[in-house]
């Protein structure tokens, strides 16, 4: 049990274990939505610890891993442009395109940024009015009031050499597409805590109601999964399904309206891509054409770039909770963190990632040397 | 990248009409905009993701989430230091 020593209250930890083992009389299958849960779960061995009959399923919730490889392309073809600055947060560095990443676009004399917020894009095109400024803007809905307001002040600042490629997701069409998918083996989700601390959680009562599954808001840290998984445990084994919050000391039924508000006035709907899974309706955000003049999409004419995925990788499975990252053949071998072969080998919440740095290659746990 | 790190909120100004905060993440200090809470005060803690203080909280979860951070050897990463360079293998 070397494991319950790394919770930080490894006591309550113990009785929260004992606790679900004591209510768990059937099999269960239960997604974790996000991929800092997923993270969360693998290091510490939550999912080893469990009883048997609790199998945890890794959900698609790492924006990273999920973007399109056309949209890695694109990216890739605008940060090769001369007079163009291209700004990303770091995980994507690494996200393999077809051919290469923008690591390489960058070590081939791109100009190639990391910013950690959108807004020191905003004022890099302020300082370089003579560059074109892009900011790949990807994420989910965490992610996404962020980007909007950089749009939303360049354009009040009327800065018109700042432009972003934007490729955001939705958890709730994500959910509803596993839920309702014929082959689907989810009993229960834990839903997003930090994604659901922007947009509330009203957004998940109808899935509740239309799927029959309950679903638990959860936050990220052990202790905060774990009383996820008790949560929707006791509800499976109670017949009930409803939506709960485990995550009240941040996340409101409403969220956070004024970024919602922002999102709205920015963004709208339309269906969208993602990587390994293939296309979900209505579960993205694209730039609302009241801000077309900052589309870089329109802007370096890369509209049309559209790329097939590579047969080898089975990211999408993963995604998809169909096998574990250590069934994939090129697990460990021909794909690690340093030649992944997918985005979820890359990004520092992808399963495959998790996996590799946590456990064996036969999923097994590795010695974690506890600091 | 979609994780939240929580900070405490040290000087408050106005760029152009947008609120903007000082925060200190344990040390490590960052500029941060306030607009979806602009009525966080200095002394107050908020979860911030990619430089938007998104939601506020206690003190003392703050502290105990900022500690795992720290233990986990991931707070730099979230913060946008030393970004994939190093690839842990």
């Amino acid at each position: 049990m070397k494991y319950l020593d790394e919770f930080n209250d490894p006591t309550l930890a113990k009785s929260l274990f004992a606790d679900i083992a004591r209510i768990t009389t059937k099999k269960w299958s239960i997604m974790e939505v996000c991929g800092g849960q997923t993270h969360a779960i693998i290091r510490n061995g939550i999912d080893q610890l469990l009883p048997d009959a609790i199998e945890l399923i890794h959900g698609p919730g790492c924006p990273v891993c999920v973007t399109p490889l056309g949209v890695i392309d694109k990216a890739l073809e605008i940060a090769s442009r001369p007079d163009v600055i291209f700004c990303s947060f770091g995980d994507m560095l690494r996200v393999p395109g077809s051919n290469r990443d923008l690591f390489q676009v960058k070590s081939e004399g791109g100009d190639v940024r990391v910013v950690y917020s959108p807004l020191d894009a905003v004022k890099l095109a302020e300082e370089n009015p003579d560059s074109e400024v892009v900011f790949f803007a990807i994420g989910f809905e965490t992610t996404a009031p962020a980007n909007a307001m950089s749009v939303h002040q360049a354009k009040q600042r009327g800065i018109s050499n700042f432009s972003v490629l934007v490729s955001h997701v939705l958890v709730p069409p994500a959910i509803s597409a596993i839920a309702g998918a014929p082959n689907s083996r989810v009993d229960g989700f834990l839903a997003a805590g930090h994604v659901c601390s922007v947009m509330g959680t009203w957004q998940y009562g109808p899935l509740v109601d239309e799927f029959d599954v309950p679903i638990v808001v959860t936050g990220f840290e052990p202790l905060d999964v774990l009383e996820g998984i008790r949560r929707v445990v006791l509800q499976l084994e109670a017949g009930t399904a409803e939506l709960e919050n485990a995550y009240p000391r941040v996340v409101s039924n409403n969220g956070n309206v004024p970024a919602q508000q922002m999102v709205e006035d920015v963004f709208e709907v339309c269906d969208r891509q993602w990587r390994g899974i293939g296309e979900i309706p209505q579960s993205g955000w694209r730039l609302s054409s009241r801000y077309s003049d900052f589309d870089a999409e329109l802007k370096f004419d890369v509209v049309d770039i559209d790329s097939p995925e590579s047969e080898f990788c089975r990211s999408g499975e993963v995604l998809q909770g169909l096998i574990k990252p250590n069934e994939c053949e090129a697990f460990g071998t021909v794909c690690t963190p340093r030649k992944p072969l997918g985005a979820t080998m890359v990004s520092s919440e992808g399963a495959c990632a998790a996996y590799y740095q946590y456990r064996r290659l036969d999923g097994s746990p590795v010695e974690v040397k506890v600091g | 990248m979609c994780l939240a790190v929580p900070g405490k909120i040290l000087e408050i100004r106005d760029d152009r009409g947008t609120r903007m905060a000082t925060i200190d993440f344990d040390g490590i200090t960052k500029e941060i905009c306030l607009a979806y809470l602009p009525d966080m005060e200095i002394g107050e803690y908020a979860i911030v993701h990619v430089g938007f203080a998104i939601s506020r909280v206690d003190e003392a979860s703050a502290l105990e989430t900022l500690q795992m951070f720290k233990d986990l050897g991931i707070l730099e990463e979230e913060l946008g230091i030393e970004p994939t360079e190093e690839l842990t293998s």
